[in-house]
């Protein structure tokens, strides 16, 4: 779109895309000697990394706050989970991967779809109403899936085949900074920045905020949700319970940590964070105690993030 | 209709435990301009203050009794005013300064602190407690009607603390001083006063009726968890915002009405197990068809 225009962050964005790619393929070529433990950790770590790029997209890029990221994830999850459930049986296992994509795909689209409908809200409301308006939503597809019988209602969905490879995650993954990064490099990306800095400003500048503070929740929402469709082929297993406040907290404290609008810092703090409560595993009773402490610790010492050194006035980094 | 009046009752009575909390949210917020997420919090620790001082009041005055159960509310209000006044002094005082999305994160964080903590086993333990009867209980039927005596201390002490509260806003020198700091804080601190301690005031009362919100809660549940605010905070949260948050009598309306349309869409079948979800959803629809509340006064942007 404007390679010409700005070709180092495009040259940034797609060499994520090449490196991310090649991890996954090297990685999964080995997998077989991973123990399973790690493995297990590995593909959170991956699922944990398309859920904060995505959610920094809304809350860091375009500076909408969103609580609701967990509901977006249990709209694709659980579409996923149920498209394979219903067809894998049908198809030879050859199709396997076909109907991995397709379930994965229309997961993201409903959970895109939903975005659609957090978003409408959003065009009148800001900061801390907008939160609430998110997390409520949430609350409410949770509700939803607790009473539908046909996913298992609170007892939880069981059987999903176990699809989700390293592959398919960091191949994801890779796909989802790229797209993520390169959208908010682009021509039209500069909206988001545009908005997130000042909305009025940018409207006057001939900007419409409407448009790209909606554009931003359905990106969010469908990579959310494709990042629950993953989860749900990984875990085999899915219960409302796993979708609630807490999760959605977990992931914007990831985009927190790794500072508003930073792609990279982001990433990182998705590693860390992962792996934390694993490192944690021998106090695990003191674990959240000590998670609730880090995240009032951190907003009083660092707000803009722990990665975050020398923030260009409205640079959006790869 | 005698259904109807039932659930009259029953939903006036949830209301009014709605509308002491959202008192508690809408205070802060109208001048601090935040949502206070602890608050939910300081209505736990008040029930389980509650629950521990009842014994070793009873040694004195036997419960239940109402003397008893006075003292023990009005301890566990001394109790949770400080606990207020403390969350404020350490966890917002500092980031007074800061955008109000570092502020509400902070806000989130003490929250799920004080929740984890007291799940701990060496503090409350995450198990159900049986709440200690502090009141004698009689119900009184009426006709069809059934009335019990805790749905009409609730209610009354409600009203009480709504005209208490009215009263402290309205004609003393420090509700004075409230009003101002909520209309603008720079002008108020000009005026000579002190900001700093208006706002430990504000999260004290607040901090004060949650802890008689959450006694009045603990009393109707089946017993009390460290988990138990959480639900009833959302709750008084939403009734915050459809009264108009920063509007005393709106978040009152907004707790029973919301309290009053949850027992009905309770008491239909098929509608009751969406309960937690009608909530939240009523919110969306005010905040997209009347953002600032049923009573709430609509805000106009200036660049």
């Amino acid at each position: 779109m404007s390679s010409s225009l700005n070709p180092s962050s495009i040259t940034g964005a797609k060499r994520w895309l090449i490196a991310g790619v090649l991890l996954a393929v090297v990685v999964s070529m080995f997998s077989a000697q991973f123990n399973r433990y790690y493995l297990g950790i590995l593909v959170d770590i991956g699922i944990n990394i398309i859920l904060a790029v995505s959610l920094n997209l809304i809350n860091g890029h375009t500076g909408q706050f969103s609580l609701g990221h967990a509901g977006f994830m249990a709209v694709g999850g659980y579409t996923a989970a149920k498209i394979s459930l219903v067809i894998s049986p049908m198809l030879p296992p050859a199709l396997q991967p076909v109907i991995f994509l397709f379930a994965l795909v229309a997961g993201g689209a409903l959970a895109a779809l939903a975005g659609l409908g957090v978003g409408v809200p959003s065009l009148r409301l800001r900061g801390d109403y907008l939160a609430i308006v998110t997390l409520g939503f949430g609350e409410i597809i949770r509700v939803v899936v607790q009473n539908m019988e046909s996913v298992g209602a609170a007892s939880g969905l069981k059987g999903i085949p176990k699809y989700t490879t390293l592959g398919w995650t960091f191949g994801l993954a890779a796909l989802t900074i790229y797209f993520v990064s390169a959208l908010v490099n682009s021509t039209y990306g500069r909206g988001f920045i545009a908005v997130s800095d000042d909305e009025v400003a940018a409207s006057s500048m001939g900007i419409n905020p409407v448009r790209y503070k909606v554009t931003a929740f359905v990106t969010g929402a469908f990579f959310a949700g494709i990042a629950g469709g993953l989860y749900a082929h990984h875990k085999q297993f899915l219960s409302p319970t796993g979708f609630d406040f807490l999760k959605s907290i977990d992931i914007v404290v990831m985009v927190i940590l790794g500072g508003m609008g930073r792609t990279a810092g982001v990433v990182v703090a998705a590693i860390i964070l992962t792996l934390l409560p694993e490192v944690l595993r021998q106090f695990s009773e003191y674990r959240m105690i000590i998670y609730s402490l880090l995240i009032i610790v951190l907003m009083m010492a660092r707000p803009q993030g722990l990665f975050t050194w020398n923030r260009k006035k409205g640079g959006a980094p790869a | 209709m005698d259904w109807l009046l039932q659930q009259l009752i029953n939903g006036l009575a949830l209301g009014s435990i709605y509308a002491l909390i959202a008192l508690g949210y809408t205070m802060v917020y109208g001048v601090l301009r935040f949502i206070n997420f602890a608050h939910a919090d300081v209505l736990m620790l008040g029930a389980y203050a509650a629950y521990f001082l009842a014994p070793a009041v009873s040694t004195v005055f036997p419960l239940p009794s109402l003397t008893g159960a006075l003292i023990v509310t009005l301890l566990s209000v001394m109790i949770c005013t400080g606990i207020g006044i403390l969350i404020e002094f350490l966890a917002y005082r500092p980031l007074r300064q800061r955008p109000r999305l570092t502020v509400l994160i902070t806000a989130i964080g003490v929250s799920l602190f004080i929740e984890f903590t007291c799940q701990h086993e060496a503090v409350f333990g995450a198990d159900t407690k049986p709440f200690p009867q502090l009141l004698p209980v009689h119900d009184f039927n009426l006709g069809g009607l059934v009335i019990g005596s805790n749905d009409l201390v609730v209610v009354v002490t409600t009203l009480v603390m709504l005209a208490a509260l009215w009263f402290i806003v309205q004609r003393t020198k420090m509700g004075t001083a409230m009003r101002a700091v909520s209309f603008n804080q720079q002008a108020a601190a000009l005026m000579g006063i002190n900001i700093n301690r208006i706002i430990s005031f504000t999260f004290g009362l607040g901090s004060a009726l949650a802890a008689i919100a959450g006694i009045l809660y603990a009393l109707k549940a089946p017993g009390i968890d460290p988990l138990m605010g959480v639900q009833p905070g959302l709750r008084a949260f939403i009734a915050a915002v459809l009264g108009g948050i920063g509007n005393l009598p709106g978040a009152a309306l907004g707790g029973l009405l919301l309290g009053l349309l949850e027992t009905f869409a309770g008491g239909i079948s098929g509608l009751s197990n969406y309960r937690d979800g009608i909530a939240f959803a009523i919110l969306i629809l005010i905040l997209l068809f009347k953002p600032a509340g049923l009573l709430g006064k609509a805000t106009v942007e200036k660049v």
